[in-house]
């Protein structure tokens, strides 16, 4: 952490970036915010200052997204919002038909906010909590998947979402996370990843909320004489694919994590396709939610060492990974 | 397109024919949802109704037609051709490789908007283009056209209530209600009867015609078009599944029959 980062003032990912949306609406006619009855402090000033371009559909997400559609066919460039798991799961096949198959024929861009990654609704149960969003969203080919770990980095991508056509799903954390990146331009926009550390024979690959996660494991395996590598996983199809392979291809060990499900098709089946089509040979171990769905209560670091993705669950396993590698 | 010019019942007649020879070379197509709906379409495309231009077919200037019920519009195919949004000889590979035309259209083809295969989206998508054009001052109309089956579809009613709720009285619903989805009478799996009376409730102008006498359909739309009250307009259009064809002529599994070739040209040497 350099003194940079440290005067910055942490924020709510989707406040900072709201902001950006704010700041866009005034710049830009063709900006459009529909949200599904979901609200924050900043969409306060978007509903006063740009009512003509702002529209609360009710909490009906199948609605949210032809609507959005709609809007998009007609030019605009609309942003979506609404809490995580309703606006990937409970419009499924409105996101499928009217965003991913209708982008392959006609130009439109929409852009889904979701708020409450993982476990970040901490007390809200497994309705809010959020561990399947990843799957599903880049199941389809033509979706972006976009998941920062903090507020800057999710304020950097409101300009790529303006400007890249198609469907793409944020995904952001409803806690006010610590900040990781100094400014807009250091962080992962351009491709879609960042090295924070570099390691020797394990490297460590999370995204959102996981990437504080993997700072803490790296400096506990620091303390072991392991030096673990580090990558924030921003954009989760789209990145630059060769430079990221170059960035892997000297470990032995790969860890991904994410607070997601593990083995269902989230960023684990990502990087164990990408590690296997590009012939590299690291091993990969993968890291997310386990079990099944929970109801306990608890504060999120305790919840996530029940689901084996908290700080010290995460460090037996890798530790165990490195001693395994070695052998 | 002038409506006056042409002959609406005549038209029909050569839709119907036109979409019993499509059926013919492709049985897979849904002949008898696309029956119901012939008299709606050509009201619409040759009746005044709908602004469009077959050379540029999304232009700014055209009124939007979202075509929800997308499987039971095999009878577009004809009209498109015909209107020159492509050659007529395409309606001779339907369902082929390498053909554009399929057994349920998509916007591959040039005059469809969006992608209707799943029924239900229509509506929904056909609100967001309706407030988008209010929003920048358009007064160009959209037109949906979906089953009474498809309203079983929850999303529909959120859109009924948030078109009612912003007013779009540049949206059209028109309802080809011909009383059977897949297996069987819609009032024998979940009734919307009253229809009417449930749209009006929801804020919806509404009015009810024969679905099968074009003229009145080309006079009650072009009344509602004409109308701009604040209200989203929807026609229910009474109509039979399969109508003309005596065997599917509703029928309540006739969503699922295919003619026979010789069935098919029996019916056409009838009609001459």
């Amino acid at each position: 952490m350099n003194a940079p980062l440290a005067e910055i003032k942490p924020l709510a990912m989707r406040d900072a970036f709201l902001e950006r949306v704010w700041r866009g609406m005034g710049a830009d006619a063709r900006v459009f915010f529909v949200c599904a009855d979901f609200g924050s402090p900043v969409l306060d000033k978007i509903r006063a200052d740009f009512p003509e371009r702002f529209v609360n559909v009710g909490i009906a997400e199948q609605n949210l997204i032809n609507v959005s559609a709609g809007l998009a066919l007609e030019g605009y460039r609309v942003f979506a919002y609404a809490i995580a798991p309703f606006i990937t799961m409970r419009c499924y096949e409105q996101i499928r038909v009217s965003l991913a198959l209708l982008s392959e024929v006609r130009p439109l861009n929409v852009n889904l906010i979701g708020v409450g990654a993982g476990y970040s609704y901490v007390v809200s149960g497994p309705t809010h909590q959020c561990y399947e969003d990843i799957t599903l969203m880049r199941a389809m080919p033509n979706m972006r998947v976009l998941s920062p770990a903090d507020h800057v980095a999710a304020a950097a991508l409101f300009d790529r979402c303006l400007d890249t056509p198609g469907p793409k799903y944020l995904r952001f954390d409803a806690q006010v996370l610590p900040v990781v990146y100094a400014d807009e331009a250091d962080s992962a926009v351009a491709s879609g990843y960042r090295v924070f550390r570099k390691g020797g024979s394990i490297l460590l690959v999370a995204t959102g909320y996981m990437l504080h996660t993997a700072f803490k494991v790296a400096d506990a395996l620091a303390t072991e004489g392991i030096a673990a590598g580090v990558i924030d996983l921003v954009d989760l199809s789209h990145f630059d694919a060769d430079g990221l392979q170059q960035d892997i291809a000297g470990y032995a060990g790969i860890v991904s994590l994410e607070e997601g499900f593990a083995g269902r098709g989230g960023m684990d089946a990502m990087l164990f396709d990408f590690i296997g089509r590009r012939q590299m040979g690291a091993r990969l171990l993968n890291i997310g939610v386990s079990g099944g769905y929970r109801f306990e209560l608890g504060p999120r670091a305790e919840l996530h060492e029940q689901a084996g993705i908290g700080p010290q669950a995460v460090l037996a396993r890798v530790r165990e990974f490195a001693s395994a590698l070695r052998g | 397109m002038s409506g006056e010019q042409i002959d609406l019942r005549q038209k029909v007649r050569w839709v119907w024919r036109e979409t019993l020879g499509v059926h013919r070379r492709a049985p897979e197509t849904r002949l008898a949802s696309s029956l119901s709906s012939v008299e709606i379409f050509v009201a619409l495309y040759y009746g005044g109704i709908l602004r469009f231009d077959p050379a540029d077919p999304r232009a700014e200037s055209r009124d939007r037609c979202i075509i929800s019920k997308g499987h039971g519009s095999i009878c577009m195919y004809p009209i498109l051709a015909d209107l020159g949004f492509f050659p007529m000889e395409e309606l001779q590979h339907v369902c082929e490789a390498g053909s554009f035309l399929g057994g349920i259209p998509d916007p591959v083809i040039p005059g469809y908007e969006t992608v209707n295969g799943s029924l239900g989206h229509g509506l929904g998508v056909a609100c967001g283009i309706a407030l988008g054009l209010k929003r920048k001052g358009s007064d160009r109309s959209v037109f949906v056209v979906a089953g009474d089956g498809e309203l079983h579809e929850g999303a529909n009613w959120e859109a009924i209530m948030f078109a009612s709720q912003h007013r779009l009285d540049n949206l059209h619903l028109i309802v080809d209600d011909n009383g059977i989805s897949m297996l069987g009478r819609t009032s024998e799996i979940v009734s919307h009867d009253p229809l009417e009376a449930r749209l009006a409730a929801f804020g919806w102008d509404c009015t009810k015609v024969d679905g099968h006498d074009v003229l009145a359909v080309q006079a009650a739309l072009r009344q509602q078009k004409a109308q701009a009250a604040g209200k989203p307009k929807a026609l229910i259009a009474r109509t039979l599944k399969g109508h003309g064809v005596p065997s599917m002529e509703n029928a309540p599994l006739s969503h699922v029959m295919s003619l026979k070739p010789e069935v098919v040209d029996s019916l056409l040497e009838q009609d001459r």
